[in-house]
This record gives C-alpha cells, structure tokens and sequence, in this order.
C-alpha cells in the first residue's frame, strides 16, 4: 500500500486550492486525485465571466480562473493524479482507486480533503410526470454537450428553475442559435443570483415564470423528443393549480432545479451527514466526524461563488496542515445551531480551542428573501453578535465572522435572522 | 426474398427471446423479428422485476404452471447466462380478517401447484422479525422463499444472444406490416422486407391482437384482444435499497396485486406499480401526476419510511392485459395452421420467463421434428467490472487500459464494458441500450454525467454523425445541432 501525508479527492477549485493552502503552510506531500483528465472541474464548463471578483479582484472566466490555481500548483511539487476514480475510502483512512496508468491502488493517507463537488437534481428527483422521451437534460449536462463537446441539445428551449447554471444556459443556448421560450420558477423568487437574471435572462428578454412549475410532458407521435410541456402555477404551499395550465411548444427541457453535495464515498467513510447541508457534519476547522478527514467546497455545502469556494479551501488546507502538525485537537464543543430563517450552518461544531487568537467563520443560507434585517448571534437567549443586513436572499450564501475570544461561556450557539433594531 | 426460415418469431421481449432461446436448441432456422431498435424494448424493461412465487394464479390456469416451472428455470439459467438475480423471498402482508382470508386462499394456491417453501406468519412479531420497517398493523404474511428479483431486460438479452449465437438471426428496427400465406408458407413484410417461414410465433406483446389480425384479418378481433394498462413505479436512490429486504405485497384485492415494495438487483428500492386503463396509446409510457402520487401513498401503507425525496426515477410499462380473459393464450391459431400465439403475457409473464420456450415445444409436439443441436452453448453476460475480484481488476486494466477509465460514476462503470457492449452479440447501440447492458447511467445522476460521455463513446465506435446519436428509441436524438463554434484568438 502506498503512504502519502494529504490526499485531496477532487481536483476542481475546493481541491485545487485546498491544495495551495495546505502547500503555502508547510505539508510537503501532497496528491491530489482528479477523475477527469485535466484540472479544474466544473469551471472547465463555464466559459462565461463573473468568477474572480472577490478573490483576484477581476472578472475572469471559469476555465481561466481554474488556471489561476492550476498555475500555483504547477508551481509546487503537489503531485497529480488525473483520469483516477476514487472507487471506495475508508474510515482508516485508506482510499481505493483505478485508473488506466496505475491500474487499481490503495492509498494510506495521514489526512484526507473532500473535495469532490456536488451533483445535480435530476427529473427523477422531483417527479416531474409526463412522457419518459429524449430533451430533457440537466442544466450542467447540456451546458458540457454545448461548451465542451460542441453540441446545441435543442432549438426551443423551456427552462425549470432559476438556478445559476440554468440562468446562464438560457442565455448561452440564445446566442448559439437557440431560442428560450420560458423559464419556470417554482419559488415567488428567483434562486439564481440577481447579476444572472438581469444579464441572462432580462436582457434576452426571456419570460420568468415565478410560482410556476412544469406538470406534464409531451412528446411527439414517435415517443422520440419532447414536443411541448405543460406549466402550471403554484399555490402558497407550492401545489400545481388546475385549471391554470398553458402550453409551451418545446424540443428541450432543461432542469435547474438544485445541486446535492456528493458524498457517497464520505458516507462509505462513515462521516456523519447533516440532512439540511446533504454534506458532512465539520467543526470550525473542517474537520469532518472522521478524525484527519476534512471536508471544503460543494461537497460540503453548496457555494454560490467559487471565489467562497476557494476561500473555505485554502482554509481547509490550512488546518490540515495544523492537524498534521500538532494532531488531533480534543475539546469541548460548542453546539451550532439554525433558527429563525436561517436553513443550516456550517460549521456545525466550534471546538473551544485557541479562544484567545482564532476567528469562526460561520456561513449559511437564509429560507426567503428578506430587506433590513439583522443577523443574530445568541447563547441562551442573549445575544453575543449582530450584523445588519440591507438584503438577503436563498440564492445567496452569507458568511459571519466571530471572535473566538466572545465564546468563552457558550455551549449553543444560535443563528437566526431578526428585525433591525429602531 | 431471403432465405427460407422454419420459424420467425414476431417480437423480441421475454417471450419471443426465451422462444428463440429454445427453439436455437434443436437444428431450427429462426428469424427474430422486432419493431424497435433492440430488444426487450416494451413491457419486458418496464415492470417490477420480480420472478413470483406463484401462488397468485389459481392453480389450473397456464399462469399457474408455467409461473412455477419458469421461476425454477430462471433461477438455473441466471448462473449459466449470468444474468442478475436473487432469491430474496417475498411476503404478502395483511392486518384485516378479509386479508387473512385472501392469503389463506393464496396459500393453498400455491400448495395446490407444489410451490416450494410456502409458509405462513400468523402474528406480528414473525412478520417484524423478518422485515422490521413495515407497518406495524400487518400480523399476517405469506412467505414464499422462492420469489426472487432480476433485471428483466438482461434477461432477455442473454436469452436472445444466446439464440442468435447460436445462429438465429434477429432483424431490430422491423415492424411487421403484413403477413400473407402462400404455399404452406408465411411471408411476412417487416421494416419493408419480406421473410418467408414455416412457422410464425407472435410474441408481440400488447401488440399481439394487432399482428395477429394481420395474419387473419377481422376475424381475429373475435379470438382476443389486448385492453393496454399502464402501471407506474418509482425507483429509489440506493440509500433506500435496505428498506426491506423480501419483496412486499400488499394483500390483492379484484383491482390486482397492488403496489409492491422491492429491493432491486442494483440495490436501489422498487415501488409500484398502479393499474391505469386510461392508456392513450399501446407504447404510452409516460407517467401521469395522480398515478405516481396513488403509488406512493399505497407504498407507504406497507413501508411508512420510504424517502420519496431520495426518488432518482419514475417510469412506466404497459400490460398486454386480455379483454374478458384472465389467463396467457398460448395455443396454434384454429384458423391459421402452424400459427401461434402468445397473447396476454403479463404478470406473472416475466415469471414464466424460460417456459414459454418450452410450452411451445410441447404443444407443437410431433408438428417440427426437433432434432438437437450439437453445437448449441450458451452465450453468458458478461460480469461487471466493479464485481470482480481487486486482483481480476487489475488483469483486466493490465490487459485493456480502458476497463482503468471510470466512465459512470455513479455505478463505477468502465468505459472497458461500455465499448464492450457496443460489441456484443446483440450490440447496445443508443445511450440507453449502453445503459441496459452495463449499468452506466442508471444510477443516482440519471447519466447526468456520463450520458455526454456515452454519447461520445457511441458517436466514435459506430462513426455516426451526432444528430443520429440516439438516447433510446427512434426518434429520440440527443443533440440537433453544432454550435456556432468559436474562434482561438
């Protein structure tokens, strides 16, 4: 079996710069484990701009700035594995993989990073009835069909959920010839990022349908592809209405409708999941329920940003490094929790360590979209921390730091949205 | 016209292939004849996936018999053809006096017709002791240890590469538009080619009146005809696949066997189906809103803590069920000599699987001279990467560097057995052909991620243009158009 310091499963932006960061604070070996064949995940897909603005300060596009972390890593001697499929991992932490250079290998590693992304929410997922023909994909599958292999999916184009990817395949399916008759919201509010629906969808002068669903699909006489779908609104309780249904002539039907973390190996490991995340349970240094496996990026919990992504990563490699370097760090726990309109927290667990010098970063997404709130901090009813908000949406991840130090006396922490104060 | 065959089976689901599995045993010359673009195309891939116990029919019926002998013939021919199979057992479950009743009739059903195992839980505590999430009101069940799940159109598929191995030859893509009789001879049109043959087995599923007045004309419509019924399902992620671990039926009431709750060969969770007689067309499967919520809400009556949330797909196949008739028709034609049909095959038609084959040897009796073939052997599937040993693996990946190249991630599928089943004797040449053949794509992404890699897999290994790539069935393409394409600066 072969032994390495740190392996890093997933070699897309939360591996690439959990990597950097666990490299710029001293672990010498590292190997990370991509299956594609070349670096940078997902970002390889999205040739649009808009990525970088936190975190270069500029406005890059997907695959350039994967190459911005492909370019540091180069710059190390972090060592590669490409076209490798993690197969199974252990809680021991030993990893089994295959790949057509090395054929079928273990690995034991002293420290583990997941960094292995999230999946999209199929039809399956959330029953959508009607014919079980061909056109109807997954945002991201349609996006890789057109920008990678160079393939229109369809002509006419009816779009479920405002989801980012969805926002941005409306838009680039119109400017490679396609035309985008509608995209359906279920929500009262769009689940995308406001830049996305102004830019993608607003200028395109594409319909939103917000509190719509799609209820049925048809196909043409030979069963073969979609040929219309039909819409419905919703009520409060986001149930079709009947009686409100309208037609839309269609040869595709794209799906946007939410991105699930993909932690089948975290639960081969025996990781805890958190059912509100669907990632792994981690106290505020990532660590996961698994001593010396970590967890960052979407696998974690879905990010609205990269730039987010590669921040909580380069985190995640820091620590790993303070792990391998001081071991495994007992304490006692102070307990996370969500309340009032706040959907989950990560991390879920702050351990009462380095209370005189660390910083917890704490971030969340809300359940509705809100106007002059606060964000509030409390421990049995009394509130340590308060940080106004002019706005806040679903679409969009918030982050909150706190002084370790104001945690000295706190066993639960809570986190919930409230009125501004007068 | 091509050469002159003894026997052209019309249809090439679980019927015509284990037809065409029995008959390629003797010197025969067999011609397969399907509509669709492969195999096991209509009601055979859509279903439940169980082989029942049979103690559902009465005990004189043909359901009854050959439901017994095929369930014991599936499981012998699962090992040679290495189809996937599993004997879980099944219990039908019930709580009121009336359903103890049914399953104590259901019992001596299955006594009548010898079925091995049966056995009946007559308290609550046997019954939780062996499937710990069910409801708790159910204290009766009948256990029947026999009852086993497969993966239907694998079934067939072995069944008819074998017969084709053994030289039949199967025509995809060829509907059958007319059939004529001269000279003691049929000659059959089929995707606009005539075939001529001695013998002609229907095998055309819920299209079985439909070729049969081709043959006969108006006058068949007085012999049997086909009332379509849908039933719907849902397939769960594998994280519900431990739920239970029998295959649970609710107690049958007059509307049928109700909804089922299964684990799956592939360790995901089965649930459905629903009985829906209001079928638009006979290859209508499409799923409709308030059937797949009358489906779910049945299911949990048996198992509350399905996660319906953790759904990855919904799906529905077609019944050829008979009007006025509650029994298979496997009989030679009155009117037409050396004609025979196989008419009403639903469930428990998957069941008898193995015996239709040998149900038409027997009734044709002294009619064909069945002499052996010598040559004949069986032409197994092939195992799954992910099934074999780590010291196998590595052999494989040694000797063919694709089988170390992760196509499906989902259910860790090589691109090694996707361009081998491109191969195959019958070869998977759509998405979803590549999909029955390996497991690639069915899993919890939906293809999501490896369907554009399949696609590329299949437009390179076939050289076809991308428009013609297809996801399953005719007219199914997955992509219109190139883009606009881009220039490098």
């Amino acid at each position: 079996m072969i032994e390495r310091e740190l392996v890093i499963i997933g070699g897309g932006p939360a591996g690439l710069s959990a990597a950097y960061g666990a490299y710029q604070n001293g672990v010498k070996d590292i190997l990370i484990i991509e299956r594609d064949s070349r670096l940078g995940g997902i970002l390889n897909q999205c040739i649009h701009n808009g990525f970088g603005l936190h975190k270069f300060k500029e406005e890059l596009t997907g695959p350039e700035y994967a190459q911005r972390y492909i370019d540091l890593i180069q710059q190390t001697d972090v060592e590669v594995k490409s076209d490798t499929m993690v197969l199974d991992l252990t809680k021991d932490k030993i990893i089994h993989c295959i790949s057509s250079e090395d054929g079928y290998q273990t690995i034991k590693a002293k420290a583990i990073i997941l960094a292995m992304g999230c999946r999209e929410r199929t039809r399956g997922a959330i029953c959508i009835p009607g014919s079980r023909c061909a056109g109807i994909y997954t945002a991201g599958a349609a996006q890789k069909y057109c920008n990678i292999d160079g393939y229109l999916v369809g002509k006419k184009v009816v779009i479920l959920g405002s989801g980012d990817i969805g926002l941005i395949m409306a838009r680039r399916m119109v400017l490679e010839g396609a035309t985008v008759a509608a995209d359906v919201e279920l929500c009262p509010y769009s689940n995308g990022l406001n830049r996305n629906v102004v830019q993608c969808l607003n200028d395109f002068n594409i319909p939103l349908y917000l509190s719509h669903t799609v209820t049925d699909i048809v196909s043409d006489e030979k069963n073969g592809r979609v040929s219309k779908v039909i819409i419905s609104k919703v009520d409060e309780n986001r149930k079709p209405i009947p009686g409100t249904e309208t037609e839309i002539e269609c040869d595709t039907l794209l799906l946007s409708v939410g991105l699930i973390p993909e932690n089948e190996l975290s639960q081969n490991a025996e990781i805890e999941i958190d059912p509100r995340t669907k990632g792994p349970i981690v106290y505020d240094n990532l660590e996961t329920s698994v001593e010396g496996i970590f967890a960052c990026g979407n696998v974690l919990h879905v990010h609205d940003l990269v730039d987010f992504v590669s921040l909580e990563a380069e985190k995640a490699g820091k620590k790993v490094a303070e792990y391998l370097n001081e071991g495994e760090k007992y304490a006692t726990l102070i307990k996370v929790e969500n309340r009032e309109q706040v959907g989950y927290t990560v991390p879920q667990y702050i351990r009462k360590v380095n209370l005189d010098n660390d910083t917890v970063q704490i971030s969340f997404r809300v359940r509705s979209p809100m106007k002059n709130k606060r964000i509030v901090l409390e421990s049995e009813g009394k509130e340590i921390a308060s940080f106004p908000r002019l706005h806040l949406a679903p679409s969009e991840m918030e982050n909150i730091k706190i002084k370790k130090s104001k945690l000295r006396d706190v066993a639960v922490l809570s986190v919930s949205i409230k009125e501004m104060q007068r | 016209m091509e050469k002159e065959y003894d026997f052209i089976i019309v249809g090439c689901g679980i019927t015509g292939a284990s037809i065409a599995l029995e008959l390629s045993k003797f010197e025969t010359n067999i011609l397969i004849l399907e509509s669709s673009n492969d195999v096991s195309m209509g009601t055979t891939k859509a279903n439940s996936g169980i082989i029942h116990g049979g103690y559902d029919p009465k005990p004189d019926t043909l359901m009854a018999r050959l439901n017994v002998e095929g369930s014991k013939l599936t499981e012998e021919l699962a090992k040679v053809l290495n189809f996937h199979y599993n004997q879980v057992g099944s219990l039908v479950v019930g709580s009121t006096e009336s359903d103890h009743q049914k399953i104590n009739e259901l019992f001596e059903h299955g006594r009548t017709s010898k079925i091995p195992g049966l056995r009946l839980l007559k308290t609550k505590k046997e019954v939780h002791d062996l499937e710990p999430n069910l409801n708790d009101n159910f204290d009766y069940a009948l256990f029947s240890p026999t009852a086993a799940i497969v993966a239907p159109w694998e079934e067939c598929l072995a069944f008819a590469q074998t017969a084709v191995g053994n030289g039949a030859d199967i025509k995809l893509n060829s509907k059958v538009t007319k059939i004529e009789r001269s000279d003691s001879m049929y000659i059959v049109t089929a995707g606009g080619k005539k075939y001529s043959g001695k013998y002609v087995i229907n095998c055309a599923g819920t299209h079985a009146d439909l070729v049969y007045k081709l043959a006969l004309g108006k006058e068949a419509e007085k012999s049997f005809q086909i009332v379509p019924c849908k039933g719907e399902y849902y397939l769960l992620d594998k994280n519900q696949g431990n739920l239970v671990s029998h295959v649970i039926f609710q107690t049958p009431s007059p509307l049928g066997k109700g909804v089922l709750v299964a684990p799956t060969i592939h360790n995901n969770l089965i649930v459905g189906p629903n009985a829906d007689f209001e079928v638009s067309r006979r290859d209508d499967t499409s799923t409709v809103q308030k059937n797949i919520k009358y489906v779910a809400e049945s299911a949990v009556r048996s198992v509350p803590s399905i996660n319906f949330r953790e759904n990855i797909r919904n799906f529905s196949g077609v019944r050829a069920t008979l009007k006025d008739y509650d029994d298979f028709i496997i009989a030679e034609s009155k009117y037409l000599p050396n004609f025979y049909n196989f008419a009403g095959i639903k469930s428990p038609g998957l069941s008898c699987g193995p015996a239709f084959g040998k149900e038409l040897v027997r009734i044709m009796g002294s009619k064909f001279t069945f002499k052996k073939n010598k040559s004949f052997r069986y032409f197994p599937l092939p195992k799954y990467f992910k099934e074999l040993s780590d010291e196998e693996k590595k052999k494989a990946i040694e000797k063919d560097k694709r089988f170390g190249r992760i196509v499906c991630r989902c259910e860790s599928i090589t691109e090694g057995e996707i361009i081998r089943a491109m191969h195959s004797i019958i070869p998977g040449k759509t998405i979803d052909g590549i999909k029955r053949r390996t497991n690639a794509g069915m899993g919890r992404c939906q293809s999501g991620f490896c369907g554009p890699r399949v696609f590329e897999l299949i437009k390179k290994e076939f050289n076809l243009p991308a428009d013609q790539v297809l996801l399953d069935r005719n007219g199914s393409n997955v992509v219109v158009a190139k883009t606009k394409g881009g220039k490098v600066r």
